[in-house]
């Protein structure tokens, strides 16, 4: 297994839509190994896409289950993911592993229905909400050349409580 | 370390203002590092960090025909720190309740009471002449939990101002 750089903000591979996966070989599977020991090497990260490594590829690794309070489903790796489904929005504080020493506020989905493929090719549906639903927005945005920072709301858009359910 | 300067401008507000003074200042050679432009009651104001080329009384001089053209007041001051010294909030804040005076004051002195350092704060008048409504929203780091805060804060309820408290769960991806 190897930690591989992390692509920071301005590298233009960071905008480039990623491609879905058609192989599932020994090859993904060490790729997977390699993304997940980055995403554990950097700061407390919740998640990570394949093309924060310059891997344009539809592979995302989400971890919550460290997260005190937080409903989360632990270690999930997710092969072509989609949201099939979401309800609900809310303002939160996100930050980047490729974004460094920037925060701010998000509005996200409360509630997603998905749909994805596990790391040996076979379907998967899940439900997720609140934090982890926000951290899969978050990853999924990468895999559509997407950082938090095209998304950043006003502070004053904050003023008001806006969480609706 | 960079020596920076904290730019004031207060004026009345226009579209342009901002395109025409960091102009000046770029062509004086002058790096801008972090800024938050509001306005207040119709006022245009903006706080700016300036480094670089022109600073002091040298900065006065560069800025005043702009200022001048643009009806902006001006104010200067040299600043410690820098940039990448952010401080990521913990627990927003957000009141809301009819205007009265005092009740940044009764908010915030509880706030403070708690160790709770505030890094961002916003408010507004909503509502109407009639019945102004005053609304304030707060980011900040709190060294307590966030019971302790809601306890502490639970007094304002009484006072007909509400309070809602949460937490901020900064999401790193």
């Amino acid at each position: 297994m190897a930690i591989l750089p992390i692509l920071r903000l301005p590298d233009a591979r960071l905008k480039q839509v990623s491609q879905p996966v058609r192989e599932f070989d020994q090859a993904l599977l060490d790729f997977i190994a390699d993304l997940d020991q980055t995403r554990r090497a950097g700061p407390a990260a919740v998640g990570i896409a394949a093309p924060q490594v310059g891997r344009h590829q539809r592979i995302l690794i989400l971890d919550c289950s460290g997260r005190p309070k937080v409903r989360a489903q632990g270690h999930l790796v997710l092969v072509n993911p989609e949201i099939v489904h979401w309800e609900g929005f809310a303002i939160g504080r996100e930050g980047c592993l490729s974004v460094p020493d920037f925060t701010g506020n998000v509005i996200r989905a409360t509630r997603l229905q998905l749909q994805a493929q596990d790391p040996g090719g076979a379907p998967v549906t899940l439900e997720m909400e609140g934090f982890e639903a926000r951290a899969f927005q978050h990853e999924l945005d990468h895999l559509d050349g997407l950082l938090f920072i095209d998304r950043l709301v006003s502070r004053r858009t904050d003023l008001f409580s806006r969480k609706v359910t | 370390m960079t020596d920076w300067t904290m730019l004031t401008l207060v004026g009345q507000d226009r579209p342009g203002i901002v395109a025409r003074v960091t102009r000046v200042l770029c062509e004086a050679g002058c790096n801008l590092g972090e800024a938050s432009m509001l306005r207040l009651g119709g006022n245009f104001t903006i706080l700016l960090m300036v480094s670089g080329g022109a600073c002091g009384a040298d900065l006065a001089a560069v800025l005043a025909p702009v200022a001048a053209q643009l009806g902006l007041r001006v104010h200067l001051d040299p600043v410690q720190g820098g940039l990448h010294q952010h401080l990521v909030p913990n627990v927003t804040v957000r009141v809301a309740g009819a205007d009265r005076a005092g009740i940044v004051a009764d908010v915030t002195e509880i706030l403070a009471e708690q160790g709770f350092n505030i890094l961002e704060l916003e408010s507004d008048v909503a509502g109407d002449d009639a019945r102004p409504v005053y609304i304030m929203n707060i980011e900040g780091h709190c060294p307590r939990t966030l019971e302790d805060l809601k306890q502490a804060l639970s007094t304002l309820a009484a006072r007909g101002v509400s309070v809602a408290v949460a937490a901020v769960d900064l999401l790193i991806g």
